[in-house]
């Protein structure tokens, strides 16, 4: 949840968005790239809502993150299927290339990341949390102004999402670290295992350094990294969270 | 040209019928929303206030509060995030116990919470067995993410309004937005009435 903003007056109101073409992220996770004529432009963070429409007139409407920073009128969204979800199976295997869908935004004015803020800035992604931390992470990348690192918990390699772009961000001067929970790649060092509050101050930036803290996953990931910073002398006003339910989607 | 194509209601979001107000879902989970981390409050420590528009003000420690009549609610929660939840079971004491009796005048009320979080509500919301301060879950002790020891339950607005960690309810005579409703949610937030964002 978060604030309206996004550079403009007008209220947003539904419009169409037509699937242009989309990417497998991996076998679960699909991101859509959509054309939305007139796209008023969104800052890193925030979020549309998604409106389907059924042959009966049923809707159902569902929030997702924005996955890549503004650019013109396209819109890329980051979905992962839920199996016994109501939306997303329907984004993930449902929605055909050339067909239309509704979206309402942008939203949210609170968990936003914004260029000319001025601080270091630290991501922790847990999951497919990873979405709009992604989108700050390539609007980082776009000016590399104050260093940027990002810590990615998730479960195995088959959930991975953005693989070859984080593969990428260190030659960007952005440090990534990848804490896998149950399995790992064979060339990983780093042992399968939660995240540490350890492993978060060793590549976070020091709570002397007043970073913008960026936390989203599942609540008890957000729960356990946002109560790690604290206990590391972070200030509950520097960090930002965004936290999403086993549920629904 | 139809949007979505090969989209269908699920039996589950069709059986639900009236109960479920409109462009919600149902879950069976109790998700959770917050801006920021979890306050860290202790029950040794947590103290209740009502202050009116005068300064008048009334407070409970834990022990008090638990002394208080308590009721046990059964109700439908609806979050603007759109899931909503049936027949959740809170025990708490009724937001009329707490303002039984004060001298006041006011038409509109700001929740407060440990942490920073406001919310506002139209007094009238707050009384008539509409609210309690909930400190019991599902049989057990709220749990801090969901806004333990203790939080606002006002099931007939979108959740934002019950405020988690509350911490005390000031009484105005006129309104004043709170954290969401100055962030471009809705001033009341009826989910019936799908009163979610400020241009709404």
């Amino acid at each position: 949840m978060g604030v309206r903003a996004g550079g403009r007056t007008n209220p947003p109101t539904w419009q169409p968005a037509e699937l242009v073409a989309d990417r497998w992220e991996n076998q679960a996770t699909r991101t859509l790239i959509l054309d939305v004529p007139g796209w008023p432009g969104h800052q890193p963070g925030q979020h549309v809502d998604v409106r389907l429409t059924a042959d009966d007139g049923y809707q159902a409407v569902r929030s997702y993150s924005l996955a890549a920073p503004a650019d013109g009128d396209r819109v890329e969204l980051t979905v992962q299927r839920v199996p016994d979800g109501e939306v997303s199976p329907y984004l993930a295997d449902g929605l055909p290339v050339g067909a239309r869908i509704e979206v309402l935004g942008p939203i949210g004015g609170y968990f936003v990341w914004r260029p000319d803020e001025t601080g270091s800035t630290l991501l922790v992604a847990g999951g497919v949390g990873v979405v709009p931390l992604m989108a700050m992470a390539r609007a980082w990348r776009g000016a590399p102004a104050e260093p940027l690192r990002m810590i990615y918990s998730l479960r195995s390699p088959d959930l991975l999402c953005y693989g070859d772009e984080l593969a990428a961000l260190p030659s960007a001067g952005a440090g990534v670290l990848l804490a896998y929970t149950r399995e790992a790649p064979a060339s990983e060092a780093r042992r399968p295992a939660r995240l540490t509050s350890a492993e978060i101050a060793g590549h976070g930036f020091a709570a002397e350094e007043a970073p913008r803290c960026y936390v989203c996953g599942p609540t008890g990931f957000v729960e356990a990294a946002a109560s790690a910073l604290i206990d590391l002398g972070h200030a509950p006003a520097r960090i930002r969270t965004e936290r999403f339910g086993p549920t629904g989607g | 040209m139809a949007f979505s194509p090969g989209f269908h209601r699920r039996d589950r979001e069709r059986e639900a019928g009236d109960r479920l107000p409109p462009g919600q879902y149902l879950t069976e989970d109790f998700p959770v929303l917050s801006a920021g981390p979890t306050p860290r409050v202790d029950e040794a420590a947590w103290s209740f206030t009502v202050e009116t528009e005068t300064g008048e003000q009334r407070s409970w420690s834990w022990a008090e509060f638990m002394d208080l009549p308590q009721e046990r609610p059964t109700v439908d929660i609806h979050c603007v995030t759109r899931w909503s939840k049936f027949d959740t079971t809170w025990q708490g004491v009724r937001v009329d116990t707490l303002l039984d009796g004060l001298d006041t005048a006011a038409s509109h009320a700001l929740a407060y919470s440990y942490g920073g979080y406001t919310t506002n509500l139209p007094l009238q919301d707050l009384i008539g067995g509409k609210a309690w301060i909930a400190h019991t879950f599902d049989g057990a002790p709220l749990a801090r993410e969901h806004g333990g020891p203790a939080r606002l339950l006002v099931p007939h607005l979108y959740f934002w309004k019950s405020a988690k960690w509350v911490q005390g309810i000031r009484l105005l005579t006129q309104d004043q937005p709170g954290f969401w409703e100055s962030a471009g949610y809705h001033d009341y937030g009826d989910p019936w009435r799908e009163q979610r964002y400020s241009w709404a």
